[in-house]
């Protein structure tokens, strides 16, 4: 098994490195072929590895290659392993990232930076796997900013416009942010546990106790959850995901919607057990999550980019998977992880599928009555609104639900924060459906050339569906018959190196479950059910409802003008800072007065004394007969 | 016959084999130029072969060293001055890198010297013979000696091939540099007085007997020189100017060598001869080094000429080497070998690339350029490869130098240290604003629309000579990211035995926790 594990991220790569190196040489085919290739083997090899690590000793694989870096006590090797945690994330890496590579295939043949664009997705795929394989935190870390190495290249892949590059640069900076804070926590990590292997860590901290804990861990998860902030797009380093919709969409479906935003939610999953000794950061970490659920689904709710509105979505998404996390529900957050990357994958591919069928028309307003031009792109999408809404019955219904229970056991404040959340997104998803599939088409140049995209990306689009409606069945919750069967399946992972594992404890009561479960089905219908009827008849209704409340309207869409708040209060004066460093400090102060100022004086002190060497006889002589009298009179006192 | 003298004195034969071969290529005339270039790079060739050859190939003593010449030279007023010169863990990999970029460098600016460029590549080989002579000179009056040689070519260099302002750059540099170093001469001159030996084990014991306060003095005296070389905040404006204004050739090998001699006098000299007095400024020093990450990065985001943003990047990456050597920890100091190294590739690399655009479009103001990418495709790949090495992304060599240097500073003994190295994540953080926001500005986005701009000057992309000027260096780059312990195992022992000798605090933290079974 060792022997081949390591294709698993490797393969990619060496894609990657083709389609950089001779990708226009070899032509489309040779690069399609490559790309999908790699990638498919990779999910092969995962597949094998995911049985293989079942069967294993405690669930567990750990093979280590070499030594990475190695400096006293500081050893990183570079090691895989594989648990059930890092295999179902491979899964679904290499998996969702198949079908994704099939869909570009069709999506951008017409480009003539094809070997670019797989190149680039290659790469994505191998820097993905080492993040989600990787046995230590530095590794990890290498898959983390790898991530966003290609997050920046795929969102400024139109280079020739000037806001991809800008956008992608945007994404890179905030990702950066926050890839600052887990360095610093690796660094207390480091300093705290002596060892960066995440195994060591899990097993140390396992055998800590309480009183030890205060202090330096907890500003360690911290850090670390602001190293998620960043990577997951969570209040308040956010700002870059709706940016980041500059990219190819099946860009965004990979990345900025199944995979790398949730490596945030991966990272808090891989050190959950750290993570339980640190209450303060659980804390911080839901209610992070519970507003930026909510907050990210109020803009979501008047954007008229059918791609923005995705964005916003995932934003929030991704906080219901924090707002998991922080109420000590590591399996709920990551089981919604696991649906979310099916139908927002899914709703992002079939937004693609509608902009490809309208030739880049992304305006929701200038689309409508495309249900029957695009049939299987609208009968995939309804399925996904489906879940992401939460409907009975299917996967995000399972997810979003669990994640809700939680929080009421946490705080009934998160409960309706995240109910709330909740309401926005089941009305602004069905008033997407209801404005780019139902009414009278309102661009009938654009409808008229309307039609269905080729098979390449119609396959996608089904396999993704099915995988949608089936990926709750993992988590059917005890009420319902099942037993949350993802918890079990993943505890190996989250109580790694713990001393003793606690059985879990049950809160609440059956009834509580069925009432909150009531609830939230009973609002989210409602809201959608709204959504639909006022949309599906055309935009005349958000045109009056802006006319009557223009302030709110305006705020809304412009996303609570945080952008503009950022450059005014941060960019600016960082700039400013930095001039007046540069111009105050470097010119002025330290080459003026302390280099040319000197260097000026001695000029003119040596200009003036230069004026006495006349080069007259008489005035030295006279020079010297004052200077003998004046000797004279010193020794002669 | 010619091997075993060879065996003997390899050390005497690499310093001045390149200064013997200049002065030869300075008799051809000037109109056989391109016959100079190719003896030029023909010659530092072969130093690099013969250097890197012998080099790794030898079994280090006891004492870690690979190659030693040690033999009386002559006495001044008793006190013993010696020729000795050895090559050991710590300095190994600065003298090939310094080989190694010599040649490199020649065959990358082959067509940017316009004027007596046989005379210009003399000069450069002169300059390698004295860089190699302050690296491995171990006699602290030879090393002063080879330390003021180093600085009359490349001020000729500068003041004769530089740029527009090059004189005053010429000037600001030397005054600079020799203002250091006479104030170190004089500590130097009463430090021998004292040990009766230019040898720094002998100075480190007479060190160690005089009074504290004493040390101190000596100690800064010893670190302001070092310190102007680096150069450490606020003794860096000589930099940007001179690096500006010098030839390509001259800011790469005055980036990728001569700044590093500045943070090897510290730890071969410095640090060894006053461990007290070195812990003692342990934190003034880490201070200074985290303003200089800081402020030299927040400076090159405002510049609008792409050389000198290089240049004010170098003050900030500058500024981790001596974080990490100021961190007086083992992961540290070893950080800083590396930093030292990675900041040798990755810069000069850029300093090659820039030349190259320049050589093309000559201008280097970064509004002047704009979609760069489209016209010039494999430009493009190799800037932003040494770009993510600049600013230490993971696989690449700027990482690993700089995470240890972090972790190293979190876990020194002196107070602050967490913080520091908390700020001191910053600089990574703007280091990707600055390179990333230029390589938006020149690479990215539409063609520049004004004909006179850089960008329509461009009509080819990077030909085979630049190509295979720009592998190794990016081979280099990933395989110091990779594999950093083929470049760390040198100087670990070293390294080790000079902190004990410094007499580091062991790391906090680590202690308090129970061991696991």
């Amino acid at each position: 098994m060792q022997r081949i594990a390591w294709l698993i991220p490797v393969l990619p790569l060496a894609g990657a490195a083709f389609h950089g190196l001779l990708g226009r040489r070899a032509g489309k085919k040779a690069v399609t072929a490559v790309a999908l290739g790699t990638v498919g083997i990779s999910f092969i090899l995962s597949l094998v590895l995911f049985f293989a690590a079942k069967g294993a000793d405690a669930h567990r694989l750990d093979y280590t290659y070499f030594e990475w870096m190695t400096v006293g006590t500081l050893k990183v090797p570079f090691g895989l392993v594989f648990d059930p945690l890092s295999t179902v994330m491979a899964l679904v890496v290499s998996g969702i990232g198949a079908l994704i590579h099939l869909y570009s295939v069709g999506y951008m043949w017409e480009e003539e930076g094809y070997a670019r664009y797989f190149c680039y997705l290659n790469l994505f795929v191998f820097f993905m796997l080492t993040l989600v394989l990787g046995s230590s935190l530095p590794l990890l870390f290498v898959g983390w900013e790898g991530v966003g190495l290609c997050s920046y290249l795929l969102i400024g892949y139109y280079i020739e416009t000037d806001y991809a590059p800008a956008a992608g640069l945007k994404a890179f900076l905030f990702n950066r942010v926050g890839d600052l804070g887990m360095t610093m926590g690796m660094m207390a990590l480091f300093a705290t546990f002596g060892t960066l292997t995440v195994a060591d860590i899990l097993v140390k901290a396992g055998h800590m106790s309480p009183e030890v804990t205060c202090g330096v861990l907890t500003f360690a998860t911290l850090m670390m959850f602001v190293g998620a902030t960043g990577k997951s797009a969570q209040i308040p380093l956010y700002l870059w995901l709706p940016d980041a919709m500059a990219g190819p969409t099946p860009v965004s479906a990979l990345i900025h919607a199944a995979t790398m935003v949730t490596s945030g939610i991966y990272l808090i999953c891989r050190l959950a057990p750290v993570f339980e000794l640190t209450p303060t950061t659980l804390t911080v970490v839901a209610w992070t999550g519970g507003l930026t659920a909510l907050f990210a689904a109020t803009i979501g709710l008047f954007q008229r980019d059918i791609k923005k509105v995705l964005a916003y979505s995932t934003v929030s998404q991704l906080g219901y998977m924090f707002l998991g996390l922080g109420a000590a529900g590591f399996a709920a957050g990551f089981f919604h992880v696991f649906t979310h990357a099916w139908f927002k994958a899914l709703l992002f591919l079939g937004a693609g599928s509608v902009i490809h069928g309208l030739h880049h028309q992304q305006d929701l307003f200038k689309m409508g009555g495309l249900k029957a031009k695009m049939p299987i792109t609208f009968w995939t999408m309804v399925i996904a609104t489906l879940c992401i809404m939460g409907f009975p019955g299917t996967s995000g219904f399972f997810s979003k639900d669990e994640i809700l229970y939680l929080a009421y056991l946490k705080s009934p404040a998160l409960y309706v924060i995240g109910l709330l959340g909740a309401a926005c997104t089941a009305f602004y998803m069905w008033r997407l459906m209801g404005l780019a599939f139902w009414g009278e088409p309102r661009d009938h140049h654009a409808h008229d050339h309307a039609h269905e995209s080729p098979w390449t990306m119609t396959g996608p689009l089904a396999v993704l569906a099915v995988g949608a409606l089936l990926a709750g069945l993992l988590g059917i919750p005890k009420i319902w018959g099942g037993h949350f069967a993802i918890e079990g399946w993943l505890e190996p992972s989250l109580t790694y190196g713990k001393a003793e594992v606690a059985e879990a404890a049950e809160h609440g009561s059956h009834a509580l479950a069925w009432g909150l479960m009531g609830l939230s089905t009973l609002v989210a219908s409602g809201c959608a059910l709204a959504g639909f009827l006022i949309y599906s008849k055309g935009t005349a209704a958000e045109e009056a409802f802006a006319e009557r409340h223009p302030l709110l309207y305006r705020v809304l869409s412009n996303k609570y003008y945080v952008d503009e708040g950022v450059e005014t209060f941060i960019l600016a004066p960082v700039r400013w800072l930095g001039n007046l460093g540069w111009k105050l400090f470097d010119v002025i102060l330290i080459d003026g007065v302390g280099v040319n100022l000197p260097g000026a004086v001695t000029r003119i002190a040596g200009d003036f004394t230069a004026r006495t060497q006349t080069g007259r006889v008489r005035n030295y002589a006279l020079g010297m007969a004052f200077g003998t009298v004046l000797l004279l009179w010193i020794f002669l006192k | 016959m010619i091997t075993p003298w060879m065996n003997a004195h390899l050390l005497t034969f690499l310093v001045f084999a390149p200064f013997i071969w200049g002065v030869l290529l300075m008799l051809f005339p000037e109109r056989q130029a391109p016959l100079v270039k190719l003896l030029a790079i023909l010659g530092a060739t072969g130093i690099l072969a013969i250097a890197a050859v012998q080099l790794l190939r030898a079994q280090p003593d006891v004492l870690g060293r690979v190659a030693v010449e040690r033999f009386h030279w002559f006495s001044a007023v008793g006190i013993p001055v010696e020729y000795h010169l050895s090559v050991d863990g710590l300095n190994i990999w600065l003298v090939i890198l310094t080989v190694f970029l010599v040649p490199l460098t020649m065959l990358g600016t082959w067509h940017s010297l316009s004027h007596k460029a046989g005379t210009a590549l003399a000069l450069f080989l002169m300059l390698e013979s004295g860089m190699l002579g302050a690296l491995v000179a171990q006699d602290l009056l030879l090393f002063y000696l080879f330390w003021e040689a180093m600085l009359l070519p490349m001020y000729f260099l500068i003041g004769v091939w530089g740029g527009s302002e090059r004189r005053y750059a010429a000037t600001k540099f030397m005054l600079f540099t020799l203002s250091g170093s006479l104030l170190w001469l004089v500590a130097l001159l009463y430090m021998a007085g004292k040990a009766g030996s230019f040898s720094p084990a002998v100075m480190a014991q007479a060190a160690a007997a005089l009074p504290g306060s004493a040390q101190n003095l000596l100690f800064l005296a010893f670190a302001v020189a070092f310190a102007i070389k680096v150069p450490l905040f606020p003794l860096h404006t000589w930099l940007p100017d001179a690096h500006t204004e010098a030839p390509t050739a001259g800011s790469v090998i005055l980036a990728g060598v001569l700044l590093k001699l500045g943070s090897y006098g510290f730890l071969r000299f410095a640090i060894p001869i006053f461990p007290d007095a070195a812990l003692h400024f342990a934190k003034p020093m880490a201070a200074l080094s985290v303003i200089a990450i800081v402020y030299g990065a927040l400076v090159a985001m405002m510049q609008t000429d792409i050389k000198k943003l290089v240049a004010y990047s170098s003050v900030s990456h500058m500024g981790f080497v001596m974080l990490g050597i100021a961190s007086m920890t083992l992961i540290g100091t070893q950080g800083a070998m590396l930093q030292m190294l990675n900041h040798g590739i990755s810069t000069g690399a850029l300093f090659l690339l820039v030349g190259m655009i320049y050589d093309r479009a000559h201008t280097r103001r970064i509004a002047d350029f704009g979609g760069v990418a489209t016209k010039m495709p494999v430009f493009t790949a190799f800037f932003l490869i040494v770009t993510l090495s600049s600013i230490g992304l993971p696989l690449t060599n700027g990482f690993a130098g700089e995470f240890l240097i972090l972790n190293g500073t979190y876990l020194s003994g002196f107070g602050w240290g967490r913080a520091m190295a908390c700020v001191a994540t910053l600089g990574v953080l703007l280091s990707a604003a600055y390179m990333l926001w230029m390589v938006k500005r020149v690479f990215w986005g539409p063609a520049n629309p004004d004909p006179e701009s850089g960008t329509a000057h461009l009509h080819a992309d990077l030909n085979l000579r630049e190509i295979a000027v720009m592998l190794p260096l990016v081979a280099l780059i990933f395989w110091m990211g990779i594999h950093p312990s083929t470049f760390l195992a040198h100087s670990e022992a070293h390294v080790a035995r000079a902190l004990v000798q410094a007499q580091a605090p062991a790391p906090r933290g680590a202690a308090v926790l129970p061991e696991v079974k």
